[in-house]
């Protein structure tokens, strides 16, 4: 099994990526392949005159690379309240030119977010899960609001709150039910 | 003066003419009603018990972009779900009307539910058989089988109704 995980924060000390960083040793322990996703900050901005002449290069290896995949997790902080413009810009990228060919249609993803705020990211995770869905994705129901980041980290990175920690374990987990439901009923017929 | 009304279905087997039926579903969205239907479905009446089923993915709206929404885990979840599916528990006729008790199965959800309608008495057909109509409806809650998407109006209410009426029309055949 292999999970993609998409930062929405390009800089490079990021909280949200320092959290994606934190989950590659659940992923690993549960059998999965994880990679971070490189390469946000190469998107342009979508243009659909650009798309239907057959999207190249960044966004060619973006779709690619969600579709290579078992599973995505989303890490996001939140600026004005809501998605980070570039997270966004590659969810439309990800979800066109029609809902039928999104790269993100039936995929199983997650969301998670850290904020320097106390919250922790809870507005932009919600617009993100229901922007996701949209583009057809199967969206699993778990949160991670990691708020007051600066403080969560240790020196080298390392996420420091075990009850955090424990959320995340359990985002990693329903994430990887969905991508094997216990119940092989469920997809029967 | 008194009239005698039929109070029985028709007995025997009988099978849906796909053509000249169809199931679909109308519910409230914005300022007014929206309707969809599928176009692959399957319904037979058969020693008294009434059956029937539908393919998510023959979902038939106008825009492809929504039908292809309709069937992700969003709404049906046409990959884990593919059919909607009914059965009957009783059904009670008097004259023309009928009720049809029974449950129904929406993306793996089962909830009990009223049917009610018309039934017409069996005809002669012009192709040698012999046929009688249902038309029929049903309102669910679509929280109840996890279908809850939604998006707020301006005035914080939800833009799409939680009931649905299910509608279908159907013609069914005698199989001999």
């Amino acid at each position: 099994m292999r999970v993609l995980g998409i930062s929405g924060s390009l800089r490079r000390g990021s909280f949200n990526t320092a959290l994606l960083l934190h989950t590659a040793a659940l992923f690993e322990a549960a059998g999965a392949e994880f990679a971070i996703y490189e390469g946000l900050r190469d998107l342009p901005a979508y243009d659909e005159d650009f798309d239907v002449k057959g999207a190249a290069g960044a966004v060619a290896r973006i779709r690619a690379a969600v579709r290579e995949v078992d599973a995505v997790l989303f890490a996001t902080p939140e600026y004005n309240a809501s998605i980070p413009g570039v997270l966004k810009n590659a969810v439309d990228w990800l979800s066109r030119p029609s809902l039928a060919e999104s790269a993100l249609r039936g995929k199983p993803v997650a969301v998670v977010g850290a904020s320097i705020g106390v919250f922790g990211a809870v507005w932009a995770q919600a617009d993100l899960r229901k922007v996701l869905a949209a583009a057809g994705a199967r969206v699993v129901e778990g949160e991670v609001a990691l708020g007051r980041a600066m403080d969560r980290f240790d020196g080298d990175g390392r996420l420091n709150d075990s009850s955090v920690a424990d959320e995340v374990r359990e985002v990693v987990d329903e994430l990887l039910a969905e991508v094997e439901p216990d119940d092989p009923g469920a997809l029967a017929a | 003066m008194s009239t005698t009304e039929t109070t029985a279905v028709p007995t025997g087997t009988w099978a849906l003419d796909p053509v000249h039926s169809t199931i679909g579903f109308a519910v409230s969205y914005m300022a007014g009603t929206f309707t969809g239907g599928f176009s692959q479905f399957d319904a037979v009446l058969a020693d008294g018990v009434f059956k029937g089923s539908a393919k998510v993915a023959s979902v038939q709206v106008k825009d492809p972009d929504l039908a292809t929404h309709l069937q992700s885990p969003d709404f049906f979840d046409a990959e884990r779900y593919p059919e909607l599916a009914f059965a009957s528990s009783a059904i009670e006729r008097t004259g023309n009307r009928i009720r049809i008790d029974g449950e129904i199965t929406i993306k793996g959800g089962t909830e009990a539910v009223e049917i009610i309608g018309e039934i017409t008495d069996p005809i002669a057909d012009p192709y040698g058989g012999e046929r009688f109509g249902l038309a029929l409806a049903a309102v669910i809650r679509r929280d109840e089988f996890g279908v809850s998407w939604n998006n707020p109006l301006p005035s914080g209410e939800p833009a799409l109704s939680n009931d649905v009426t299910l509608i279908a029309e159907l013609q069914l055949v005698k199989q001999t």
